[in-house]
C-alpha cells in the first residue's frame, strides 16, 4: 500500500515531483516564447526598410478594400479543388490497382500504370500545368473545349493521382498476407479478396497520408493562375497592379491559411489516432 | 474422400514435404503431430491449394486437385481451413466475417443467411457476440468465429492449423469443445495439433511427421502407447 492509496487527496512522491516539473517547464516555455516575440516586435521595426515594407505589405486601407474580392476569387479555388479531388481519388485508386495486376492479358494496364506514376511523379507540377494547360487548347479545339479550367484541372488531376496511387499501393502492401490467405481459403476470387478484404483496410490505413495530399492540392490550385483562371492568386496580382501594393498577397495568404491549417491539424489528428490504434 | 500420394513441396532450397502419403475417409478425424517445422502446416495449406505442391497427387472426390493449372477457387469452397492466428477480417463484424464468402461465392443475401448464421453462433455460445468486431472478442471467441466462418461455406472437409497454439491456456478448452461437437456431427477433419490429450481422445488416426515425411501412423492407442519408431517415442516423451 502506498500513501496515495490510503489517502487519495495526498499525491504520491512521484506525482508531486512530476507536477513540479510540469510547472517549471510551463514557466520556461512561457518566458522564452515572450522573449522571442518581444525581440521580433522591437527589432523588426528597427530594420532600415521596415517603413517601406509596412506600407506595401501591410496597408490596412488596401487590405480592407481588396479582401472581399479575394474571398470571391477564392470560391473559384474551392470549386476547382472540389471537382479535382474526387476525380483524383478515382484515378489514383484505378492506377494503384492496375500496378498490382497479375493477369498476363492485362499487362498493358500494368505497364501503363507504372509509366504513368513514374512520369507524373517525376515532373514539377507547374511544368505539367503549362504543357497540358497551354498544349492541349493549342490544338485549336472549339469552345468550350479550349477552356483553361478543363485542361488546368486535368493537369492537377494527372499529377496528384500519381501520388495518390503510390500512397494507396503502399497501403495495399501494408496489409498482412494472412488476410488474403484467409479470404482465398474460403473460396473468394482474387478480385473479391481485393475489393472486400484488402482495399477497405488499406484505404483506412492511408487516410492520413491522403489527407496531407488533399492539403497540398488545395494550395497547388493557385498554380492554375498561370494558364488563365482568375482565382485568388491571380486576383491578388490584379489588385497589386491596381493599388501598387503587395498587401493583397498577404490577404490571399491569410485566406489560404484559414483553410489549410485546420486541414493539416485534422490530418495530424488522424495520423495520431492511427498510431494509437496500432499500439 | 481425400487421398494424398507422394506429396513434395520445397520453398527454395528448403525441402519441406518429402513424399507424404495419407488416406482420409469420410467422417474421419486425422491428427498430424510432430515438432515445429516438420511440415504439418505446409501440408494443410497444400490441401487447401494456398501453397500448391511441387509434385504428387491429391485425390479429392475423384479429382486430382494437385493438377497444375486447375482453378483452385471451387476446390477451396469445399475444403475449409482455420488458421493458428484466426485471421478474422478486422474491419467487419463477426457476422459479416461469416457471411462474406457465402454472399460473394454462393450469392446468398445477408437476410437469407442471417437465420442460419445466428444458429451457428448460438450453437457455439457466441449468440451475444454476433455483431461485435474482432478486436472486441477474446482469442478463444475469435477462433470460434473463424471456425464458424469456415463452416458457413458448408465444406466437405475442414483443416485446422494448430488453432489453439496462439491461445491463452484457459481459452483452449472452449475451442476444443467446438471441435468435439463437429466430431459428433460427423465432419471430416484434419488437424495439425499440439494438443496430445485431445488427439488421443478423439482422433481416428494419428500421424507423426518428421522432416517432411509421415514417420509413423496408426490409431491413438498405437501411437501414444506403443510407438514403433524411436523418434516418435522421443517426441512424445518431450511433449507429454
Amino acid at each position: 500500500m502506498t500513501k496515495a492509496d490510503e489517502n487519495p487527496a495526498m499525491p504520491g512522491r512521484r506525482a508531486q515531483y512530476e507536477a513540479a516539473l510540469r510547472r517549471r517547464s510551463l514557466w520556461v516555455a512561457g518566458v522564452s516564447t515572450s522573449l522571442v516575440f518581444l525581440a521580433i516586435l522591437v527589432l523588426v521595426p528597427l530594420a532600415p526598410g521596415w517603413e517601406a515594407v509596412k506600407k506595401s505589405f501591410f496597408n490596412w486601407g488596401v487590405f480592407s478594400k481588396t479582401f472581399p474580392g479575394l474571398l470571391d476569387a477564392f470560391l473559384l479555388d474551392i470549386a476547382i479543388f472540389s471537382w479535382c479531388a474526387p476525380l483524383i481519388a478515382l484515378l489514383g485508386l484505378f492506377v494503384a490497382i492496375c500496378r498490382d495486376i497479375q493477369k498476363p492479358a492485362l499487362y498493358p494496364l500494368r505497364l501503363f500504370a507504372t509509366v504513368y506514376t513514374d512520369v507524373f511523379r517525376g515532373l514539377p507540377v507547374i511544368l505539367v500545368i503549362y504543357l497540358v494547360g497551354f498544349g492541349i487548347p493549342g490544338l485549336g479545339l472549339p469552345r468550350p473545349w479550349n477552356s483553361p479550367y478543363i485542361w488546368g484541372s486535368l493537369a492537377l488531376i494527372l499529377v496528384y493521382a500519381a501520388y495518390v496511387a503510390e500512397v494507396i499501393r503502399s497501403g495495399i502492401g501494408s496489409i498482412h498476407k494472412s488476410q488474403s490467405s484467409a479470404a482465398l481459403s474460403l473460396g473468394l476470387s482474387n478480385a473479391d479478396t481485393m475489393r472486400y478484404v484488402i482495399l477497405p483496410q488499406a484505404l483506412r490505413n492511408v487516410l492520413p497520408a491522403n489527407m496531407n495530399l488533399v492539403v497540398a492540392l488545395q494550395k497547388d490550385v493557385a498554380l492554375l493562375s498561370f494558364v488563365g483562371p482568375v482565382e485568388i492568386f491571380r486576383q491578388a496580382g490584379v489588385y497589386k497592379s491596381l493599388y501598387a501594393s503587395f498587401t493583397p498577397y498577404v490577404g490571399a495568404a491569410i485566406i489560404f491559411l484559414a483553410i489549410t491549417i485546420p486541414m493539416t491539424r485534422f490530418a495530424d489528428h488522424l495520423m495520431n489516432k492511427r498510431r494509437k490504434q496500432e499500439q | 474422400m481425400l487421398s494424398l500420394k507422394n506429396i513434395q513441396k520445397a520453398f527454395g532450397d528448403h525441402h519441406v514435404l518429402r513424399g507424404i502419403d495419407l488416406e482420409v475417409a469420410k467422417g474421419e478425424m486425422v491428427c498430424l503431430i510432430g515438432a515445429s517445422g516438420s511440415g504439418k502446416s505446409t501440408l494443410l495449406r497444400a490441401v487447401n491449394l494456398l501453397d500448391p505442391v511441387d509434385d504428387g497427387e491429391i485425390w479429392f472426390d475423384g479429382v486430382d486437385i494437385a493438377e497444375p493449372g486447375l482453378d483452385p477457387q471451387p476446390i477451396r469452397q469445399r475444403i475449409g481451413l482455420v488458421f493458428q492466428s484466426f485471421n478474422l477480417f478486422p474491419h467487419m463484424s463477426a457476422a459479416e466475417n461469416v457471411m462474406l464468402a457465402p454472399r460473394r461465392v454462393k450469392g446468398l443475401s445477408r437476410t437469407a443467411q442471417r437465420g442460419r448464421v445466428e444458429e451457428l453462433f448460438d450453437r457455439f455460445g457466441l449468440g451475444h457476440r454476433i455483431d461485435h468486431y474482432p478486436d472486441q472478442l477474446s482469442g478463444g471467441q475469435q477462433q470460434r468465429v473463424a471456425i464458424i466462418r469456415a463452416l458457413a461455406m458448408q465444406p466437405d472437409i475442414l483443416l485446422f492449423d494448430e488453432i489453439t497454439s496462439a491461445l491463452d491456456p484457459e481459452l483452449v478448452a472452449e475451442v476444443l469443445d467446438v471441435l468435439r461437437s463437429l466430431r459428433e456431427e460427423g465432419m471430416t477433419m484434419i488437424l495439425a495439433t499440439h494438443e496430445m490429450g485431445f488427439a488421443r481422445e478423439l482422433a481416428d488416426k494419428v500421424c507423426f511427421l518428421e522432416g517432411g515425411r509421415i514417420l509413423e501412423e496408426g490409431t491413438p492407442a498405437q501411437i501414444f502407447d506403443a510407438p514403433r519408431e524411436e523418434r516418435t517415442r522421443q517426441f512424445l516423451s518431450q511433449v507429454l
